[in-house]
Order: structure tokens, then C-alpha cells, then sequence
């Protein structure tokens, strides 16, 4: 099947002259969930906005199930849902009017049941006659949330759907986005917590300075990349290591209290078992043993320090 | 046509008016009725007749076309900067529609609070005054041509304006002169003729002029000619706002 949202060649230059997409070529499957993440300015948001209609863009192709976004916007956008990134809305408005009325500007007939839905789904239903200016910055998001779901669209973009909400939130959060996957929509979020998309993305792409610097499967990234760490504690601090023990993949802890091994959890042989019975033949006595597995994080600082470079 | 989605806006619009009616009612009301003290008992009592109407009655079509130009210049160009103001322009932008779908919304929605008003005071007028209206038809489609054709002008006002003070700049500075020296209070025949001739180049003395033969069958110019003057208004206002949305002019980067 053809990816649900196809984007070729993207590029997009402000009126000031600044590029803030240089050439983004990005296909989406269809149900899947691809988290962006990227530093300020990386230009998530602009890449979004171009899709969306907001700017218009200088020079590419974005498709949505085949549907030009410019030639044949209408079709386009009738798919396409947006939470955007800074929380824009009508102080004055009631929760549940501005919901409906952003699924009538979407040409969809009037459905309470539907928003109904949508309102019980983000925990807004017993706030839906509050004016959103009573409401709190959490609550706020998950009405732009709701709007955008009003008109239930096939394709979701949240720009930066967590910032400035607190753990217990953003675990929900993660669970509404789980919801929506499970009902078939195509999520596409930016996020700045690397934990993030780790937790909930299919696929994980990174993007700096207007360029898409990779695009690949969370499992496959991790795998490819990550590499796992075995401390040893030891129950004596040592100087240096011991002469047998001399390895590249073998360093000491600073303070000498244990030695860290790095292996690739991919290899033949992780060569832990010959390690621990060198260690033991070495006369060390252990504490404890921990392994650790480098994150996300490590592999997404190592990327953009790589392209600054 | 997404008429949903111009039902949408025109509705959404016409409850933000009516959550304020009472401030949106009385204010018209009452700066009409200082009006008709003012120039209408205090100073008219000592003007006689102006072309065979008594002054407070001949003043009544001028002031309902001053407060429904302003009214419907202010609710348009407010109604769209607005959402640029606050940012829920995001979702005009992202939603399936055209142009004609968000103008037809917006400048439908100003015109018919306009209309709502400019009745109200006609309403208030009849307390004052005396007035019997020669050609009720005309006098609508003139009230109504008004409504829409300043509605499209605050459209392009609210779009172009960057800040609040923009936005009461163009009001300020160029429809309240054009409107009070159109000819609301007097007849321009009353003017040195010079100004008679300075006068033939403000639209406004059309508008006000073709209203007023509506309501007493005399005009200061042929009632053809104020047709085709707010015509042609109208035509420029549609045709500025196809150009912004043709380039997305202060719209869309
Ligand atoms: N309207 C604009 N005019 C000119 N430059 C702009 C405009 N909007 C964004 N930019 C520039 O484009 C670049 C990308 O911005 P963008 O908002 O897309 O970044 P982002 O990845 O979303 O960042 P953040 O994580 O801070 O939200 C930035 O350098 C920004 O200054
Ligand atoms: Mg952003």
C-alpha cells in the first residue's frame, strides 16, 4: 500500500530569505506513529505548517492519500488533523462550542455523539460549558487536542503535545496517542523528550537545521546504535586494572570502585562470560553487577553533534 | 462550497455579538439619541426645513449610515484580526476552505450585526421624529449594499493591521472625516461651492445622498449615480480581497 502521507523534496524559505527546510523527503505509513525530534529551530514546527496549509511551501510535493496538499488542499486537509504547538485558543469560548465548531469549518454535519466522544475520551467532558479561560494549561492542550479531533481526521499532528505538562499527564497523554493508533490514526508528533518518543513512537526521525538526518524503526535505531554497558562493582577499589583483565572494551571507574565493560548485544559473543570468570580468576570480589542499556539519548546528541561538526 | 463551514463561522461570529448584546445595543442607542438632543431639538429648532424636511427628521438617514459604517467596518476588521491576534488563525489556514468560504463567514456575519443595529436606531428614530420612508425597497437594499460593502472594507482593514492601533487608524483617521463631511448633517447644496465640487469626490456623499432619497425623494446627486458609486466600492473591496487571497498577503508566509 502507498504510505498515507507522502512528502518529496519539501522545502520551505521565509520571506526574510531564511531556509528553515532544506529538501525533506518522508514517506509515512499508514497507522504508524513517527515521533520528530530535533533541537529549537530544527524546523519541526515549519515542517508541520507546510503540510497543513499554515506557510505555503517555496518548493516539493506533499501528498495525503494521494491528495496534492495545495493543488487539491481540500481533500488533503479534510484528513489531516493539527495541535499545534503554542495553545491557541478563544478565552471566552465554551470547551464544547469551540469543538464543534471546529468540525463544522471541517464541512462535516453537526454529530453530537461524536464529540461527545472525543470529550469523555480527554477527560473534558464535565468541563465541556467552561469558558477555556478557566481551564488549566494541561486541560488547554487536551481541548486543542479535541479539536482536532472533532472532525475525525486519519491523519494526526501534534507539535510538541507534552511540553509544559507534568508526568502524570504526559503518561495520559501517551495513553490518548495509544487510543488513537489503536483506532487507526496516523500519528506524527514532535517532542523534545527523547523518553518520549522512545515510549511511544514506531518509527523515530531526527531533524536539524531544515534536514531530516535520519528516519528509521525505534527497535532497529536502538539496536544499531545502542550498545549496552556491564558494570562491575567491586567490594575493593583498584588502582589500575589488572594486567589479564587489559581490554579496549574494558575501563575503569573513576573513583576504581568498578570496571565497566561496553559490548554489542548483537555480536557472536558479548564475551561476559569470559570477562566474570577473568575477574573471578583474578581473585576480585563482586558487589553487585549492573547492566545498562544507552538510550536514545545518546545516539540523538551523538547525530546532531555529528552533522555540527 | 464547504457552506457548513461558512455556517460555522457566520454563527460562531453572530454569538460572540449576542454574548454582549446589551452593551452592543445600548451604546448605538444612545450616542443616536444624544445626536437627535443635540442636533436635532438644540440646534434644529432654530434651522428651518432643509429641502422641505424639518432638520431632525432630515438628519435620520445620515446618522444610521454613520453608525452602520462604522459598525460594520469595526466588526469585520475586528472579527478577523482577531484570530491573528490570539493564533486560532492556525485552523482558517488548516481546514479545507477558500477564500470565498472565510470572507463570505466573517463579512456576512459584520454586515448582519451592522444591519441589526442600523435598525435599532431607525427604531430609536421614530421616538424623536417624524418619518415617512418614500421608497421602504430601496431603502433596505441601500442599507443592506452598506453593511456589505464596509464589511468587505474592515475585512481588508483587520487583515492588513498589525496591532490594535492599526486597526483604529483607518477609522479614525479616513471613514469618521468622510462620513461627517458626507454630508449626515447637512445638505451639501448648503456648501460653498467649492466644497460643493471637493465633496463629489467622497463616496460617502453618494451613499448618504441615495439613502436620504430613499427616505424623503430628494437627493443631492441622481440616484443612478449613488448606485454606481457604492457598486464600484463594493467591486474594489471584492477585488483587493481576491488579490490577498490570491498571494496570501499578510495571511499565509
Ligand atoms: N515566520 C517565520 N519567519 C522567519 N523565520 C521563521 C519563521 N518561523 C520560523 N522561522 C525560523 O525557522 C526555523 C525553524 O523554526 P521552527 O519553528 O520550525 O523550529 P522547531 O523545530 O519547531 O523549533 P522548536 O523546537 O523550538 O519548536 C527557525 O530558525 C526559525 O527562526
Ligand atoms: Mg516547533
Amino acid at each position: 500500500m502507498p504510505p498515507i502521507l507522502d512528502i518529496r523534496g519539501l522545502r520551505k524559505s521565509y520571506d526574510d530569505g531564511f531556509e528553515a527546510l532544506k529538501g525533506v523527503d518522508l514517506q509515512i505509513e499508514r497507522g504508524e506513529i513517527l515521533a520528530l525530534l530535533g533541537p529549537n529551530g530544527a524546523g519541526k514546527t515549519t515542517l508541520i505548517s507546510t503540510i497543513c496549509g499554515i506557510t505555503m511551501p517555496s518548493a516539493g510535493t506533499v501528498t495525503a492519500e494521494g491528495h496534492d496538499t495545495v493543488a487539491d488542499y481540500r481533500a488533503a486537509r479534510s484528513l489531516i488533523g493539527l495541535v499545534p504547538q503554542e495553545i491557541n485558543l478563544e478565552p471566552f469560548e465554551k470547551v464544547i462550542k469551540t469543538v464543534q465548531f471546529s468540525r463544522g469549518l471541517f464541512g462535516k454535519p453537526a454529530d453530537p455523539a461524536h464529540i461527545e466522544k472525543v470529550l469523555r475520551q480527554l477527560s473534558l467532558w464535565d468541563k465541556k460549558d467552561s469558558q477555556i479561560r478557566a481551564l488549566s494549561g494541561g486541560m488547554k492542550r487536551r481541548v486543542l487536542i479535541a479539536k482536532a479531533l472533532a472532525h475525525e481526521p486519519r491523519i494526526l499532528f501534534l507539535d510538541e503535545p507534552t511540553a509544559g505538562v507534568d508526568v502524570e499527564l504526559r503518561k495520559d497523554m501517551w495513553e490518548i496517542v495509544a487510543g488513537l493508533k489503536a483506532d487507526g490514526v496516523t500519528i506524527i508528533l514532535t517532542t523534545h523528550y527523547i523518553e518520549e518518543a522512545e515510549a511511544i513512537a514506531d518509527r523515530i526521525g531526527v531533524i536539524a537545521k531544515g534536514e531530516l538526518l535520519l528516519v528509521e524503526e525505534k527497535s532497529a535505531l536502538m539496536a544499531r546504535m545502542g550498545q549496552k554497558q556491564l558494570e562491575v562493582q567491586l567490594t575493593e577499589p583498584l588502582d589500575a586494572i589488572p594486567e589479564a583483565l587489559q581490554s579496549d572494551k574494558l575501563s575503569l571507574s573513576p573513583d576504581g570502585s568498578a570496571l565497566i565493560y561496553t559490548y554489542d548485544t548483537r555480536g557472536e559473543r558479548t564475551g561476559i562470560t569470559q570477562l566474570l570468570s577473568k575477574v573471578a580468576a583474578e581473585g576480585l570480589v563482586l558487589r553487585d553487577v549492573v547492566t545498562r542499556q544507552s538510550s536514545l539519548e545518546d545516539i540523538f546528541v551523538g547525530l546532531v553533534h555529528e552533522d555540527a561538526a | 462550497m464547504n457552506w457548513t463551514a461558512v455556517k460555522s463561522i457566520y454563527i460562531f461570529e453572530m454569538t460572540r455579538f449576542f454574548r454582549t448584546i446589551a452593551q452592543s445595543i445600548i451604546s448605538p442607542v444612545l450616542s443616536t439619541s444624544l445626536y437627535f438632543v443635540v442636533f436635532g431639538a438644540a440646534i434644529g429648532s432654530r434651522i428651518d426645513e432643509v429641502e422641505g424636511v424639518s432638520y431632525g427628521a432630515f438628519i435620520v438617514p445620515g446618522l444610521i449610515m454613520l453608525s452602520v459604517i462604522t459598525q460594520s467596518i469595526s466588526n469585520a476588521s475586528f472579527g478577523i484580526y482577531f484570530p491573528k491576534f490570539i493564533g486560532t488563525i492556525f485552523e482558517l489556514l488548516s481546514a479545507p476552505i477558500n477564500f470565498l468560504e472565510i470572507v463570505l463567514g466573517y463579512v456576512g456575519a459584520a454586515a448582519t450585526k451592522a444591519l441589526f443595529i442600523g435598525t435599532i436606531i431607525l427604531i430609536t428614530a421614530f421616538f424623536f421624529v417624524d418619518i415617512s420612508i418614500a421608497h421602504p425597497v430601496a431603502m433596505v437594499a441601500f442599507l443592506i449594499l452598506t453593511c456589505i460593502s464596509f464589511a468587505l472594507m474592515g475585512f481588508i482593514i483587520g487583515i492588513w493591521a498589525g496591532n490594535f492601533e492599526q486597526l483604529q487608524l483607518v477609522p479614525l483617521l479616513i471613514v469618521t472625516p468622510l462620513v461627517f463631511l458626507g454630508g449626515s448633517f447637512y445638505s451639501i447644496s448648503m456648501l460653498p461651492p467649492v466644497w460643493q465640487v471637493i465633496s463629489m469626490f467622497n463616496p460617502v456623499v453618494y451613499l448618504i445622498s441615495g439613502f436620504r432619497w430613499a427616505f424623503f425623494d430628494t437627493a443631492d446627486v441622481p440616484i443612478l449615480t449613488s448606485l454606481l458609486a457604492i457598486g464600484a466600492f463594493t467591486a474594489i473591496c471584492l477585488g483587493l480581497i481576491w488579490w490577498i487571497f490570491k498571494t496570501g498577503w499578510r495571511i499565509r508566509e
